[in-house]
């Protein structure tokens, strides 16, 4: 109940008191009739605010402001349309465990239900793409749940939550002073791992031939690498990563296999077919990891430490689950485990990881995808914080660009969210303004959410911008000529060989819209484009030199694939390095 | 397949309800019957609900559950020593050439007729869930109107020994 000495406060101050206290420094959003009241209390805000032009953005930059910190990202947009546009940031969020918040106006109380001007159930729709959400019915319970919205977002298996505050409660006012601590009866996150299972862990490492840890992006969010690498060269374990764990371990490191899985490397899918030890860190079995299931991993004992309970057996059986923070996790394995060498299992690895690195054509004239990629981490010195969009880009993303720190790979893996990767540059670079932030999309994908770019210009925020012009949606392109017969049907995005049922007419003198420079230019931003080899390295220099947001088109061959492949389904053992 | 019982304490708030039927519906299973009302603790409730599913499915969605911030607690019963009970209300027809039989075989299934009508008779049923689809059943040749059926309720046996304060 109220205190009394707490002096009054509107609900719409509540939401800027909580914000604040969460230490919160940037928030997004973009406002409308059912947020006008705390946006007129966010003109004296203590934070800055970052308008976005389409609310999708705001959350895509809230979502990359988090992945680049750890911190909790805040986006605040109005009901209705505000919130349905919302949808699929909190959906990539959800998926890949980032902790947000993200604040939706609402209708008054009494008006819900009745279908009322930009009206939208946005508890319902959001439920299942958040880890949690709130309709406040009452301001003197805005206090607790603001913090409570916090404390559910960043603890556990973070993940975005979402706060509905009617307009009337926006403007009630309540002397409830913020809660001290927040206590939840069913929200308990277990951060200990159980001490028998973590003995049985060591015990089985230590009797290990074969060992191989997989690593996810729970050690990031666990902030674990240190441990996880003090862990792996200590006992002499090779580390392969998922897409999301890219970062948790140097990619510089002779232990390290690389990515694993549908696009990974031979020498980690390999691994973890013979391995006789399976050790999963903060990962989830996706089938983009697996492949056939069944023959994942099949002489292996797997152990698998997670601290989200459900994600232990929910598709591969465990021998010894660790439900627990991977941090405190890995601190006790680090006590318990025994020095070793392995010669033998390492040389193995060794051979594969030298006989089938990640490779192209580097012989040809031609400008491929992946020579860019290779010629930006050379000139950023591998010290980039690179922002992917989603397709073949990704994956060459994976590939040609080594990681070494967590936090440096900023990508949408669970959902695959085409459109993620300039609003979530936006969102990394106001965090970390002296990073350089690169972000590598493909000419599709850059297209969902561009509108941003004014974003970066306005508020100086020097986002690079390299477009891999392949002319297609790539990846599309890809699985079709793979597995669709070769009928490209709706993946070319050049103006040329379109699909005839689309009854293109190019207009003359384009053979490719939009024009990515103009585009540049009429966002504010530099715009820049390399169709040739020999001119790329000055041009990516330049780009990445330039004191602002820049965006290069660079114009690639357009038939690249993605190697090596594990077709969907198959197992691991059966990746395809080539077209026949 | 096997039916599985799960009861969940939750908080007794807008919402959760919701996201529990959410949650189960939303990958593909269907609820059987569910029953919901508050404990003693007006803040809490308690849920009952019957699923089909195979075990590890279920094991699942009993950690999803779990998961979720408004749930205090979840066990699949199916597994453990439990009580469990049904009410149903059954109307049937009954001319007068049947009634007494009808009442007999309500007596020996311990159901009491709780409105006489004309042509029918509404009988009240309490019990595990096996002999009221018996009696239901029994009843079947006599014609039944209509049935609602509350649902299964279920508690462990004993768990709560010591009591929660
Ligand atoms: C929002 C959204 N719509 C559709 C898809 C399906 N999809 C996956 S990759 C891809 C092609 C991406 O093309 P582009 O951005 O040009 O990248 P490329 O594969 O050519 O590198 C598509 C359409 C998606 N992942 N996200």
């Amino acid at each position: 109940m109220a205190t009394e000495s707490h002096k009054a406060r509107t609900g719409a101050e509540c939401v800027i008191e909580g914000i604040e206290r969460a230490g919160v420094k940037t928030v997004f959003g973009l406002p409308g009739g059912a947020v006008l009241d705390i946006f007129a209390r966010l003109y004296h805000a203590p934070f800055e605010f970052i308008l976005s032009r389409h609310e999708q953005g705001a959350t895509h930059m809230a979502d990359g402001y988090a992945r680049a910190t750890g911190k909790v990202g805040c986006c605040i947009v109005t009901s209705g349309p505000g919130a349905t546009n919302t949808v699929t940031g909190l959906a990539t969020a959800n998926m890949d465990g980032i902790p947000l918040v993200c604040i939706t106006g609402q209708v008054p109380l009494n008006m819900i239900g009745n279908d009322a001007f930009q009206e939208a159930d946005t508890v319902g729709i959001t439920r299942a793409v958040t880890k949690h959400n709130f309709l406040v019915r009452n301001v003197d319970d805005l206090p607790r749940i603001m913090a409570e919205a916090f404390h559910i977002a960043s603890t556990g298996k973070p993940g975005p939550v979402v706060i509905d505050v009617p307009k009337d409660i926006q403007r009630a006012s309540t002397k409830v002073p913020p809660p001290k601590a927040v206590c939840l009866r069913g929200y308990k996150p277990v951060l200990d791992g159980h001490p028998k299972q973590i003995a049985r862990l060591a015990e089985a490492i230590n009797r290990s031939q074969r060992p191989i840890f997989y690593v996810g992006g729970g050690v990031i969010a666990g902030d674990a690498s240190a441990e996880l690498t003090a862990l792996a060269r200590k006992a002499m374990i090779p580390v392969t990563t998922t897409l999301m764990g890219l970062g948790a371990f140097p990619e510089t490191d002779p232990l390290s296999l690389r990515m694993l899985g549908m696009h990974g490397s031979v020498a980690a899918n390999m691994a973890v077919s013979h391995c006789d030890l399976l050790v999963s860190i903060g990962a989830r079995f996706d089938d983009r990891v697996t492949g056939k299931i069944s023959e994942f991993a099949p002489r292996a004992i797997k152990a698998h430490i997670d601290i989200d309970p459900s994600a232990i057996d929910k598709s591969v059986q465990t021998d010894i689950p660790v439900v627990g923070h991977v941090k405190r996790v890995l601190r006790c394995l680090l006590e318990m485990v025994e020095p070793r060498q392995r010669t033998e299992w390492l040389d193995q690895v060794s051979k594969w990881r030298d006989k089938h690195p990640f490779t192209y054509n580097r012989k040809t004239s031609d400008m491929l995808p992946q020579y860019v990629i290779e010629q930006v981490y050379e000139i950023s010195g591998g010290n980039a914080i690179i922002v992917t969009d989603v397709g073949q880009h990704q994956m060459w993303a994976a590939h040609f660009y080594k990681y070494t720190k967590p936090r440096t790979f900023l990508s949408s893996g669970g959902l695959g969210t085409m459109g993620f990767g300039l609003p979530a540059a936006i969102g990394a670079q106001a965090a970390r303004r002296d990073a350089l932030v690169v972000v590598l999309a493909g000419d599709g994908s850059i297209q969902m959410n561009f509108q941003e770019m004014v974003v970066a210009v306005e508020h100086r925020l020097p986002v690079k911008v390299v477009i891999l012009n392949n002319g297609y949606l790539g990846m599309v392109r890809q699985w079709q000529e793979m597995f669709y017969k070769r009928e490209y049907s709706m993946s070319r995005l050049g103006l040329t060989h379109r699909t005839p049922v689309e009854h293109i007419s190019p207009p003359p003198g384009h053979t490719y819209l939009p024009d990515f420079v103009k585009l540049a230019e009429a966002h504010g931003a530099l715009g820049l484009r390399v169709t040739e080899k020999k001119d790329a390295p000055k041009t990516l220099r330049k780009a990445l030199e330039t004191d602002g947001p820049v965006v290069v088109d660079c114009v690639v061959k357009s038939d690249e694939n993605v190697y090596p492949m594990v077709p969907p389904g198959a197992s691991l053992m059966e990746m395809v390095q080539s077209m026949a | 397949m096997m039916k599985h019982v799960i009861t969940a304490i939750v908080e007794n708030q807008p919402g959760v309800l919701a996201r529990i039927v959410g949650l189960i519906s939303g990958r593909g299973f269907n609820i059987e019957t569910l029953n919901v009302a508050p404990t003693q603790d007006p803040t809490i409730s308690r849920l009952t609900i019957k699923v089909p599913g195979d075990d590890r499915v279920l094991e699942q969605v009993t950690k999803q559950l779990n998961k979720l911030v408004d749930v205090i607690k979840v066990s699949d019963l199916t597994q453990k020593n439990y009580l469990n009970r049904e009410l149903i209300l059954v109307e049937v027809a009954a001319p007068s050439s049947k009634r007494s039989e009808i009442i007999e075989l309500a007596n020996l299934f311990d159901a009491k007729v709780v409105s006489v009508q004309r042509n029918s008779l509404t009988i009240q049923m309490v019990g595990e869930q096996e002999n009221i689809d018996d009696f239901l059943a029994l009843l079947k040749p006599f014609q039944i109107l209509d049935v609602s059926r509350s649902g299964v309720i279920a508690v462990a046996r004993g768990e709560q020994a010591g009591g929660r304060s």
